[in-house]
């Protein structure tokens, strides 16, 4: 095999290159001009993840490879890289206030998330195990580094350091699985792997279950989850929002293209695994947030629980199941950003305010952020006709068409038990009485805000379009 | 037939005004009367729209009319918008509810208007939606949002436990509708569609009836609400403002009723011919037992919900008869139950007005201070008790007759209620009104405004009216109540006659 490379080979990966080159010119920047750069360098930041946004976007339509198989580029690929650049490109907006404080002004931060977001680049188009694992550490070893930015707090380092050496364990256990699979297959091809992988073996299933175990700590799944309340809780908010959005999406990603195209022979075998872990994260995500005060916190085991709803579409192993994977995604990502847009958004007298006391009465004191973020919460729980329930729609439709009842009923079930802590926290905002002024909304945040909200409320609207899209996208799977 | 579409115009013109009375800020009184003036505005010109619809209706076709279809959702989720003779009385209902609302709302809602007025208006758009759409998915977008903004208005505006009782009153609805979801997704797949229309022709095979007819259950019997899931009903009632018992009892309730007649007996005839006696016993039970629970109440607003439970129990009774006079009195009797019972709420709401408890020790003797008021609350006594002349008795006595046909045991044990309604409306009108004027605190007591009678007096004209005369109604929806039960009977005839030949 001649490993030449021609422009024809390197076209489908020009937006990772961009993001590549571009990523260490303004690390350039900012080494050589020093801390006063920060602002500069997450503007550029911006306009970077936007410019390789519309490189991907202007990508031919249709399934390109290269580099052997290892990179695939179809139209499920280009869908969600996509939504993860857009995820990245808000956090970074969302960000401007955390880093405009003098103590923080770190220019490496937006370099950080930059090169998280070219791992999740990687990861989406991973055609085989080892880009899968490539992608996969340079996101994660960027984001133990982010995790940490608030470098002077004890908590946000521990939470790093907490991140870090689970995240160390789970890709050792991914690194197992996939040597085994290697070993029992004899390639680590997906392609190749799915054409081996017709019957189940003992240790092809022990590879497999190693495999899905790093993927469900990425995705934080039940049992795998853990880390996720303390680093939610200790990182800076901003960076919260960055690790609940963009990294789920190629986590996820990565998890419905390792399933459905290199293990399709087994379906069984993964199915079952994906039954549990769904069950688990869907029950743990309601039952265990009831009895958080940390809205931070909360926010981590309702992550949890939606995972554990994304993966019941996956659970259904067919066309409907990757489809509403990617509708729950989309509109998951939107919800996150936006409610964590409010949580920034919630300061008084200049300090972040994190207690779910903290809201109470925001509907008198700042009636349309209370607005908005009531209505993202009823669209957690699932309530339609706000954008969340079409998410369930979708995922709970194809769970129903593949059989899986007592998944479903089971799933929402635990939607019901979900819906009480976000109606406890639209009780504290509207019912009760108020906890005193909030400063006034900067105007990024708010226009972070004001457009996820609009896509919440007005998702019924244009719904019709995002099935079009995202059907086209999971039919590129099959 | 039409050129614009005047049903959407119906449904999505409270939404409309909704956002005019956003836009009118402020906090002061002006702003105050501004959103009270738009809101009764918008329900008002909401109400003529729907009036022109049923003018323009044609009562001898079974089918949908003002029919609308848009393209939505990819693959056989459409935009489905349309109405028949069961839906459309049921929507008129609605737009001639929600003027008087607004209008009892005016003096007693002094905290948060524009948001009051905005709840109250987008409800309205959910509420008719949910009577005219004609997708299932469409069906179950505005059928469940209505819980977001009456969550609010129970919780904002209501009583010392509103908190409870919003929470209780969104979980219990909550949990029967995802199983119906469930339901409407094992349809969707059985079909291929979601369209009502087509799925109301699609044969539906016995096991997945069997399930998707106990799903649908589960969301129609919580918010019929049939015993033994009807507790959230008092604590809702009891705790949400005038306005909100009054949607609640009038209008929220029935869509219990419509989701049986327009999903249960049309889709699935013959897991419906099966539980049937499950939902005679249900229904008799609720009868009999909510009318013995309404006799030990001491709160007003409780006594009326209980009632409101029991004469559900005569709609479900006659719905699941399966017989003409059932079906199409349990249709009469949930117009009459809605302007029945959301008049007494009224009523109740006007006494708490002027002394700010429901307690029904706290009153006695008010004929001699207020005897307009005392005038008005009989007629709706009477129509709650069934008197005949009053439209209570047409429902409760066609629904008696077709379930009779079927099942006598049943419309037996259903008659007690009648008994029993007359026992605890009677006792609570007597304690409330007749009597002497012993309590110092009732001495100021002045009766009907200009405003309250208003909103009753037009009441009074619908109860005797269609009382005397309930043809407008009952000609409304006979030929698609006719269509629903033959289709009904064909499909159950057909099992009967294939078992026999086996």
């Amino acid at each position: 095999m001649s490993f030449e490379i021609s422009e024809y080979q390197l076209a489908p990966v020009l937006p990772e290159l961009v993001l590549a080159v571009g990523a260490m010119a303004l690390l350039m920047l900012g080494v050589y001009r020093g801390q006063d750069t920060t602002r500069t360098v997450t503007t550029l930041s911006v306009v970077l993840l936007v410019a390789v946004g519309v490189l991907v976007y202007l990508q031919p339509a249709g399934k390109t490879v290269t580099f052997g198989g290892s990179f695939i580029v179809d139209d499920f690929a280009r869908f969600l890289k996509i939504l993860a650049l857009i995820g990245s490109a808000v956090t970074l907006v969302l960000s401007t206030e955390f880093l405009s404080d003098p103590s923080r002004r770190i220019f490496e931060y937006s370099i950080l998330v930059l090169l998280a977001t070219l791992g999740m680049m990687v990861l989406i188009s991973a055609g085989d195990l080892i880009s899968l694992y490539l992608g996969l550490e340079l996101m994660s070893l960027a984001l133990y580094v982010v995790a940490t930015s608030n470098r002077d707090n004890a908590k946000s380092t521990e939470a790093g350091l907490k991140y870090f050496v689970l995240g160390a364990l789970s890709s050792g256990m991914l690194l197992y699985g996939a040597s085994l699979v290697y070993g029992f297959t004899g390639t680590v091809a997906f392609a190749g792997i799915a054409t081996a992988a017709t019957v189940s073996n003992v240790g092809l299933v022990f590879g497999l279950v190693f495999l899905l175990a790093g993927l469900c700590f990425k995705v934080s799944a039940v049992p795998f989850h853990m880390w996720t309340p303390d680093v939610y809780e200790g990182a800076p908010t901003p960076v919260t929002a960055f690790f609940a959005s963009a990294p789920k999406v190629a986590a996820l990603a990565v998890f419905t293209r390792v399933t459905l195209t290199a293990f399709p022979g087994i379906v069984s075998q993964w199915q079952q695994i994906l039954v549990f872990v769904a069950i688990a994260s869907m029950a743990l995500g309601s039952f265990a947030a009831i009895g958080q005060t940390n809205i931070k916190r909360l926010m981590a085991y309702s992550s949890i629980g939606h995972m554990g709803f994304a993966l019941v579409g996956l659970a259904s192993g067919t066309l409907e199941g990757a489809q509403g994977v990617l509708m729950y995604i989309v509109i998951y990502v939107a919800m996150t950003l936006g409610s964590f847009s409010i949580i920034l958004a919630m300061k008084r007298n200049g300090q972040a305010v994190e207690q779910i006391s903290d809201f109470a009465g925001l509907s008198r004191t700042n009636p349309l952020l209370a607005f908005m973020f009531a209505m993202l919460l009823f669209s957690l729980a699932g309530v339609p006709p706000l954008a969340g329930f079409f998410g369930k729609w979708y995922v709970f439709v194809a769970a129903i068409k593949a059989n899986m009842f007592t998944l479903a009923v089971i799933g929402v079930l635990t939607s019901v038990v979900g819906a009480y802590y976000y109606l406890a926290i639209v009780k504290t905002m509207y019912f009760d009485e108020p906890a005193g002024q909030v400063d006034p909304v900067r105007i990024e945040v708010r226009t972070v805000l004001a457009v996820t909200g609009l896509f919440n409320l007005l998702f019924a609207l244009f719904a019709g379009p995002v099935v079009t899209v995202a059907s086209a996208a999971a039919k590129s799977l099959f | 037939m039409t050129t614009w579409p005047i049903l959407s115009v119906t449904t999505f013109l409270p939404v409309v005004g909704a956002l005019l009375v956003y836009l009118c800020r402020g906090e002061d009184e002006a702003a105050k009367r501004n959103a009270r003036w738009i809101a009764l505005w918008t329900t008002l010109i909401t109400f003529a729209v729907s009036m022109i619809m049923a003018v323009r209706f044609d009562p001898s076709i079974a089918d949908f009319q003002f029919v609308e279809k848009a393209n939505w959702l990819a693959t056989g989720i459409t935009y489905h918008m349309g109405v028949d003779g069961i839906s459309l009385p049921l929507l008129i209902l609605t737009t001639a509810v929600m003027p008087f609302c607004i209008i009892a709302s005016w003096k007693a809602i002094t905290n948060r208007v524009r948001e009051y007025m905005m709840a109250f208006l987008i409800l309205e758009t959910l509420m008719v939606g949910t009577f005219s759409a004609l997708d299932l998915v469409l069906f179950y977008l505005f059928f469940e949002g209505g819980l977001i903004p009456m969550f609010l208005i129970i919780g904002i505006w209501g009583g010392p436990r509103r908190v409870y009782a919003s929470f209780k009153f969104f979980l219990y609805t909550f949990l029967g509708s995802v199983l119906m979801l469930l339901a409407i997704m094992a349809l969707y797949w059985n079909g291929g569609t979601t369209d009502i229309p087509t799925l109301m022709h699609t044969a539906v095979p016995r096991s997945l009836q069997t399930w998707a007819w106990l799903a649908f259950f589960a969301s129609f019997a919580v918010k019929m609400p049939m015993w033994p899931v009807h507790t959230w009903l008092p604590d809702a009632h009891v705790e949400a403002p005038t306005a909100g018992s009054v949607v609640l009892a009038a209008i929220l309730l029935k869509m219990g009723g419509y989701g049986f007649l327009r999903f249960s007996l049309p889709m699935f005839p013959l897991a419906s011919h099966d539980f049937a006696p499950l939902i005679f016993t249900l229904s008799c039970i609720a009868i009999v037992y909510t009318s013995l629970v309404a006799l030990m109440q001491e709160d007003m607003k409780k006594l009326i919900a209980y009632s409101s439970v029991a004469h559900m129990g005569f709609v479900t009774m006659g719905i699941f008869a399966g017989t003409m006079q059932g079906v199409a009195g349990g249709m009469f009797q949930m117009i009459s139950h809605g302007i029945v019972s959301g008049a007494l709420f009224l009523c109740v709401g006007i006494v708490y007005d002027r002394m700010h408890t429901r307690e029904i020790a706290a009153y006695g003797g008010l004929v001699n201070r207020m005897p307009l008021y005392a005038m008005t609350f009989m007629v709706f006594t009477m129509a709650n008790v069934g008197l005949p002349g009053t439209s209570g008795f047409v429902g409760e006595f066609m629904t008696l007759l077709g379930t009779f046909k079927v099942s006598i045991p049943t419309a037996f044990f259903a008659t007690f209620g009648v008994i029993l309604s007359a026992g605890y409306a009677l006792w609570l009108y007597r304690k409330v009104v007749f009597g002497e004027l012993v309590k110092s605190s009732l001495m100021s007591m002045k009766d009907l405004t200009f405003r309250e009678g208003l909103t009753l007096f037009p009441m009074i004209a619908l109860t005797i009216l269609f009382g005397v005369y309930p043809k407008p109604v009952l000609d409304m929806s006979a030929a698609s109540v006719q269509q629903l039960v033959n289709n009904y009977n064909t499909a159950v005839s057909a099992v009967k006659a294939a078992a026999l030949l086996h």
